[in-house]
């Protein structure tokens, strides 16, 4: 550093750039207006100085000779590669009328708005859908398979998300006295520190394991943490649901849960009619009785009694509910049933789970699990997190709901260092996220109801307000119930990353009559664009952040050729698609989403660019569900149907689905295709992560492509030994749906069982024209996954657990090489 | 600190995830060209018994390595040390590292040419 002429600006990130879920605070040093230097923020509490190498390596990003720095048309056929610059107002005008007339011939919902994972695209890609008039914004991935289903899916029982506490919620951290540092911490599935998902910085849980934190990793491969953990579960992949049943088991018939929790705040006591199978609601009872409340056994009067849910509490005074036993009901139509309360069926389900039927499933032996269980029960406090494993499977919910029974019933619920309530910081919110509204909005509920998949599947209509990602591809072929006839691809690569069966969706973008296709460089997606749009890194623009904590301001630091950020690019379209539009300025919009916090966009970005909810607020642990501090009339208990945490899901049972958690075989695994396992008998398994790379971003940033030069297969020695491979070699990996090539890298991390191919490889350095589409199919991973095998709910789907076969690539095979 | 007193850096090998933020927070700090790194980042998969592996990633120092000179003169820490996202490499005058190496295992202590 010169020294010479030399700003530091303070900023946060948040997608383009590192790539990931953002937060962290930066120090971006400017000279004469160009950036020559990143550091980590030393004040910040969210990183505390630290940054890692995808930030690190920025100016290599920001000043790389192949951004797309100018609006780019399409002038040969789709794929061809072929593009003329044009100007932005010239690029403006073009798709404003195009998106029109599709929007005049076939209705608004007729254009997909389609997303990669949330980081700083959520709310403006919605912004721009809503002022269209389109309801479908869709978040690109098979099941929507990515954290949004984990939400729902603890939503659904416990009416808040929640998190794992690492303190992120207090200024002075780990060393508040308000704070506890966990005993034990479950890592279930999760790489974390090469990723840091869900708006979780990794390093904190290492930051716990050096203040005396003891971990139980949850996973197939030999993880950083499995090979640190006090108990490693080395479970088969797809298997998390059996192997959460059996910690319930353990927990359950151990007496290892808190009984007062139990009685108090669960809807334990609750009763079910044995006749229908499903809960005994008030209007089985009384003529004018409320479907919304609930019965139970009162043992003072030996008879019913109804739990009143918006009061969360009993109609009448002193009852004292039965936790378990067999009642006789008369209903108001005069007939008698049989009737059980929840906590029995809850206990019988689990008791399905034996240590010995949970161990045949997993693969993990049965004393393992029983160790972990109790290791994981008694330490107090003790926290969970979780990965994106428990969302790529199709029965993700009945999964996620027992893993968030094992937090409430151990007492670990919203207390210092355990699993703490996640809110929105300040309740400021952008756009209609899983339990929150946001300023940014759908026009109406009648546009809504186009949505795809909104009349198939519950929680798409409660919790997740995007197009069913499976259903939309299927109707972009079949037009029904409505043809498809264009798409805008904003922070998304559905041909070199988040599609499954990334052929297929070729073959629909294909079909479509306009696609536009927002980035900042060129991927395999961008190829099949009529139009593409120069964006910008976080860098080089104003932006509020609000995931979870803290509320942040990002600062604008530098401009890079004509690059817009992608808000306003879409704040300019929005406001020609809707005459309506509620804002005239960018920063108007800030201080809306701002709003609840009593801070304006200047306001907190003089504040230092970030700010924390302080305790008393909703969005401030701890203890909230005693406090009144959940609900909307400020009532103890939950935002569920019944105020409780539903061990019995009454929302679950009125979609049709399983109220109770269970283990589901998923769909193409060894026990579930025998005969196809004979042909593949390798468990394949994908997305581990690389830190230096964001799913199928940086391959073409130098200081990080050095790093990891080639997409790697993960194969035990012996399994290798008796393939005739060895590390570094390039081999085939097949399966029913296609073969795509790795380096193999020969390793004991992974069982004998399984191989773990990497994810989001193309290759920025070839050509982009079609055939090649930067040679995405050479290595992508994604054309052995289905498309089409979401879950019951709409949720999840078999990323990380399918089969395959490995083989040598021939000499002949090999010739690019 | 008097004249003549030796600096290196204590590796914590423990913590360290292997995330590579110190070899390209050196790059950075030095603009480094392709493939010439001042810090490298070596995974070790030790082999144990019983089936057993223990995964380590250590952080090596390259030839390159001056301690950041230039950053310490003006009271900052090496490039590598302020970002290590695991925080498990300290700087300081090698005596003083050494005591802190009879406190905690696992490490390794590493001086300049």
């Amino acid at each position: 550093m010169s020294g010479k002429n030399v700003q530091v600006l303070r900023t946060t990130t948040w997608s383009a750039g590192p790539g990931c879920h953002g937060g962290c605070g930066v120090l971006a040093y400017i000279e004469d207006g160009k950036l020559v230097k990143i550091e980590g923020d030393p004040e910040h509490p969210w990183n505390q100085g630290r940054l890692c190498s995808r930030a690190l390596a920025i100016t290599q990003y920001v000043y790389h000779p192949n951004r797309l720095t100018r609006p780019l048309k399409r002038v040969g056929k789709r794929g061809e590669g072929k593009w003329e610059e044009i100007s932005w107002d010239e690029a403006f005008d073009l798709i404003e009328a195009r998106m029109k007339k599709i929007r005049q011939d076939h209705g608004p919902e007729s254009f997909i708005f389609s997303m990669g994972t949330g980081r700083d695209i959520g709310p403006w890609i919605c912004m721009l859908a809503y002022a269209y008039g389109s309801p479908n914004v869709m978040f690109s991935l098979s099941g929507i398979a990515c954290y949004s289903p984990r939400i729902s899916a603890v939503e659904t029982v416990q009416g808040d998300y929640c998190v794992i506490d690492a303190a992120q919620w207090l200024v002075d951290r780990y060393e508040s006295p308000r704070y506890k540092i966990p005993d034990c911490i479950v890592v279930w599935g999760y790489d974390i520190p090469a990723s840091c998902p869900d708006n979780i910085f990794g390093h904190w849980i290492i930051d716990l394991m050096k203040r005396g934190a003891k971990i139980i990793a949850i996973d197939p491969r030999l993880s950083w943490f499995a090979s640190r953990a006090t108990k490693w579960l080395r479970l088969r992949p797809g298997t998390d649901g059996a192997l959460a049943m059996g910690f319930l088991n353990v927990i359950i018939n151990e007496k290892l849960y808190d009984e007062g929790f139990v009685e108090k705040w669960t809807n334990a006591h609750h009763l079910i009619r044995c006749d229908a199978g499903r809960l005994l609601r008030e209007s089985d009872l009384v003529d004018g009785g409320s479907q919304s409340n609930f019965v139970v056994w009162d043992a003072e009067d030996e008879k019913p009694a109804i739990w009143d849910s918006d009061e969360a509490g009993y109609r009448s005074p002193d009852v004292k509910p039965r936790l378990t036993g067999d009642f006789e009901v008369d209903l108001r139509d005069g007939k008698r049933v049989q009737a059980r309360t929840v906590w029995d069926v809850f206990c019988e389900e689990v008791n399905g789970y034996p240590l010995e039927r949970v161990a045949e499933i997993t693969l993990v032996p049965e004393k393992d699990i029983r160790d972990a269980a109790i290791f994981y029960a008694k330490s107090k406090p003790a926290s969970i997190h979780w990965g994106v494993p428990i969302d790529m499977t199709p029965a993700v919910t009945p999964t996620a709901q027992a893993i968030t029974y094992l937090w409430c019933l151990t007492g670990n619920l919203d207390v210092p260092g355990g699993n703490v309530i996640s809110r929105y910081a300040f309740d400021a919110v952008a756009y209609a996220l899983p339990g929150a509204e946001g300023v940014i909005k759908l026009k109406s509920k009648e546009v809504d109801k186009k949505r795809i998949g909104a009349a198939r599947y519950g929680p798409l209509n409660k919790f997740i307000w995007r197009a069913q990602t499976d259903l939309a591809l299927e109707q972009i072929f079949t037009e029904d119930p409505y043809p498809i006839k264009g798409m805008w691809i904003q922070a998304c690569n559905p041909i070199g990353g988040i599609g499954m069966d990334p052929k297929r969706w070729v073959e629909a973008i294909k079909k479509l009559e306009f696609v536009v296709a927002v980035d900042l460089f060129h991927t395999p997606s961008t190829q099949l664009a009529d139009i593409i749009l120069p964006a910008a890194t976080f860098l080089e623009k104003d932006g509020v952040r609000s995931w979870w904590v803290p509320l942040q301001t990002i600062n604008k630091a530098i401009t890079v050729g004509q690059c817009k950020p992608d808000l306003e690019i879409n704040f300019e379209l929005a406001k020609r698609f809707d005459p309506d539009f509620r804002w005239d300025r960018i920063h108007d919009l800030f201080d809306d989403i701002l709003r609840p916090s009593g801070m304006t966009f200047r306001e907190l970005q003089e504040r230092g660019g970030w700010a924390l909810p302080t305790e008393g607020h909703p969005s401030a642990p701890y203890h909230r569900f005693e406090k009144g501090l959940l609900r909307k009339d400020r009532k103890p208990g939950f935002q569920t149907p019944s105020g409780k945490i539903e061990l019995y899901s009454s929302l679950r049972e009125e979609w049709g689905l399983e109220p109770l958690p269970h283990y589901e075989e998923p769909p193409f695994t060894p026990i579930s295709q025998p005969e196809l396992a004979k042909e593949y008998p390798l468990i394949l398994s994908t997305g581990r992560r690389s830190p230096v790379y964001f799913h199928s971003e940086h391959r073409n940033i130098p200081w990080l492509r050095q790093i990891h030069p080639h997409p790697l297969i993960e194969i035990h020695p012996n399994t290798a030994r008796s393939l005739g491979i060895s590390s570094g070699e390039w081999v085939w990996v097949e399966n029913w749906l296609g073969r795509c090539r790795f380096k193999a890298k020969v390793t004991p991390v992974v069982p004998e069982w399984m191989v773990m191919a990497e994810h989001g490889w193309w290759f920025p350095e070839e050509p982009g024209a079609e055939p090649s589409l930067f040679k995405v199919w050479k290595s992508n991973v994604n054309q052995l996954i289905p498309m089409g095998y979401q879950g019951k709910d709409g949720l999840g789907a078999p990323i990380k657990h399918t089969l395959c076969k490995v083989y040598k690539v021939s000499a002949g095979d090999a010739s690019d090489e | 600190m008097s004249e003549g007193t030796k600096y290196g850096l204590l590796i914590d090998y423990e913590y360290c995830t292997g995330c590579f933020t110190c070899q390209v927070a050196c790059a950075q700090e030095y603009r480094r060209p392709n493939e010439i790194v001042g810090m490298q980042v070596i995974e070790i998969i030790q082999m144990l018994p019983n089936g057993k592996s223990y995964l380590t990633f250590i952080p090596f120092p390259t030839e390159l390595c001056t301690l950041c000179a230039s950053r310490t003169r003006s009271g900052l820490e090496p490039a590598c040390v302020k970002h290590c996202m695991a925080k498990c490499i300290k700087h300081g005058p090698i005596e003083a590292l050494a005591k802190e190496m009879n406190e905690k295992g696992r490490m390794v202590l590493w001086a300049p040419q």
